[in-house]
């Protein structure tokens, strides 16, 4: 079986990056490494910035200021064609983003084919050993209006797996979830993380964040103003404004162990 | 202790058995009857008071003469096949043009500013005059201009003028469409490095067609009347030769054979359009019940 691991190692940049959506500024200021195979990830308020974060990685927002580099690639410059960046780097979104017209099967050839130019039959044999692989090899064929949330979130992670990317990004792809569909999805990239597939994951999941981030970021109003190992950020926070976040998140009883136990 | 005694048990069930299926029965068949009973009653009042009516004589056989409408028939419907034969080419045509404008139209950033005026000028303007007025415009018009090289065939300005305005609306249907694709399948798509024209063909046309086919074919019932616009042409199409016979006989009966042939190819694809509409409805209902 293939297993989809980034074997090469691409550390990602991101300098002093500002984004504003037409007045409001969403980011100020945002600098971070991710190194290889390091698992990062961001914390913080709904509107912090962390998916906006995400998306300006992608190339799929502007930025307004500063560089994002990939390896020794800066990928922000405006020579650089997105479709070329975009291929090296997957995003898995909160709302799954299948596309309903298409088999399972054809969800994850798409990219595959039509932007890496693969064959038909090695794009296919490539997504059936992926769906093999974690356990979705029966809904092949099916429509994802077929499938529950955690199997369509599972499919469109493998949708981004099937790229072979450098980095995946992860844009709070357990929110939309039932609770009890959470667990498959985290199992899902406790697995990646175990193979070293370099991730940055905005999540709400604090049990999630604790037991697999190599490095956890707590975003504020556009900054990163905390971060640190998991044990840490999360037991002895430095600054109020984290202490604040977490003392909330722990008040709302999401601070279990992933949910996977619950 | 003595059992209860059967015959009332056994009658009560039986009763209720009855009770029940009569229930049943009456649930299923009894608003059919009831429809079918009013509406005999009511076709029954017509057919009892129209020959009643003033002037019933005259419109029989002005409109409705048995003679005429079989003397009309087969001119009719040879010239009908001219009006079959439009309707599918320029159907055809109207597509994939509706579809490139569309597409124009929905084209992001500064760079392709002047396609998206071009697009939306095409629209108002087609959209905006009288499709008769565009027709004697370019059928007499162009013509008359004697340029060498245009086809001077009224027939083909015709066909030229339906297919124009056509396309100004099919692809506002197509762009609704389109618009009505969420950002976020593009996204999605151009994430796996996908471009723009690959997105839009692989991922949000074929979504937004098939969310369009309903209006679409509205459309094209418009364009299956529409095509006996040309007979101001003096093309001989089916309302041409229709009027024709009426100017030989002085009796309408054969605009009525004309109307009928429209008929038989509209209403049938009426009906298809409502079936659809209502399938397409009750799909996104069950589908809103599984999200």
């Amino acid at each position: 079986m293939t297993m989809p691991v980034a074997d090469t190692g691409t550390r990602l940049g991101i300098e002093g990056v500002h984004k504003a959506f037409g007045r409001k500024p969403v980011l100020r200021g945002i600098d971070l490494t991710v190194e290889p195979h390091e698992v990062v990830c961001l914390i913080g308020a709904s509107g912090s910035g962390k998916s906006t974060l995400l998306r300006c990685v992608n190339l799929l927002e502007p930025i307004d200021a500063g560089r994002i580099t990939l390896g020794d690639l800066d990928i922000t410059a405006r020579r650089v064609k997105a479709n070329h960046v975009r291929k090296r780097i997957g995003i898995v979104f909160q709302a799954y983003n299948l596309f309903p017209h298409m088999s399972v099967l054809r969800n994850i050839t798409l990219g595959p084919v039509k932007s890496l130019g693969r064959s038909r039959a090695e794009a296919r044999d490539e997504a059936m050993d992926l769906l093999d692989r974690f356990g979705l090899a029966d809904r092949a064929r099916d429509y994802p209006d077929r499938l529950s949330g955690g199997q369509q979130q599972r499919v469109a992670i493998l949708r981004a797996l099937a790229m072979r990317p450098e980095i995946l990004l992860l844009d709070e792809i357990t929110s939309a979830l039932d609770p009890e569909l959470v667990a498959d999805v985290l199992t899902m990239i406790r697995d990646l993380a175990a193979t070293g597939m370099t991730m940055v994951i905005a999540t709400h999941e604090m049990g999630f964040a604790r037991d697999i981030a190599s490095r956890v970021c707590f975003l504020d109003a556009g900054r990163i103003l905390e971060e640190g190992l998991p044990e840490q950020i999360f037991t002895a926070p430095t600054q109020e404004r984290t202490q604040q976040f977490l003392q909330r998140v722990v008040e709302a009883g999401r601070m279990g162990g992933g949910r996977s136990g619950a | 202790m003595a059992d209860p005694a059967p015959p009332p048990d056994l009658g009560s069930r039986r009763s209720r058995i009855l009770a029940g299926a009569g229930g049943r029965w009456t649930a299923a068949i009894g608003p059919s009857l009831i429809a079918l009973a009013s509406t005999a009653v009511v076709v029954g009042l017509l057919v009892w008071l129209i020959p009643k009516s003033k002037g019933y004589e005259e419109v029989k056989t002005n409109f409705f003469d048995r003679a005429q409408f079989d003397d009309s028939l087969p001119a009719i419907a040879e010239a009908f096949k001219t009006n079959i034969k439009m309707f599918l080419v320029i159907e055809a045509i109207v597509l994939v043009a509706a579809l490139v404008i569309a597409v124009m139209r929905s084209l992001p950033g500064p760079v392709f500013f002047p396609l998206r005026v071009m697009a939306i000028i095409y629209a108002d303007l087609f959209r905006g005059i009288p499709t008769i007025l565009l027709v004697l415009l370019l059928g007499f018009g162009v013509p008359a201009l004697q340029i060498e090289g245009l086809p001077t065939s009224e027939l083909f300005w015709g066909g030229a003028s339906l297919v124009l305005v056509y396309t100004a609306y099919v692809s506002e249907v197509y762009r609704a469409g389109i618009d009505s694709v969420h950002p976020s399948q593009d996204a999605a798509a151009r994430s796996l490095g996908l471009g723009r024209m690959q997105s839009m063909r692989h991922v949000v046309l074929p979504q937004a067609v098939r969310r369009v086919i309903p209006p679409l074919l509205n459309d094209f019932i418009g364009l299956q009347k529409d095509t006996a616009l040309v007979f101001q042409l003096g093309v001989v199409e089916a309302l041409n030769q229709a009027s024709i016979d009426v100017a030989a006989t002085f009796n309408y009966t054969p605009y009525v054979v004309t109307a009928v042939f429209f008929l038989a190819i509209t209403i049938p694809m009426t009906r298809f359009t409502d079936w659809l509409m209502t399938r397409d409805r009750r799909r996104r209902m069950a589908g809103g019940l599984v999200a």
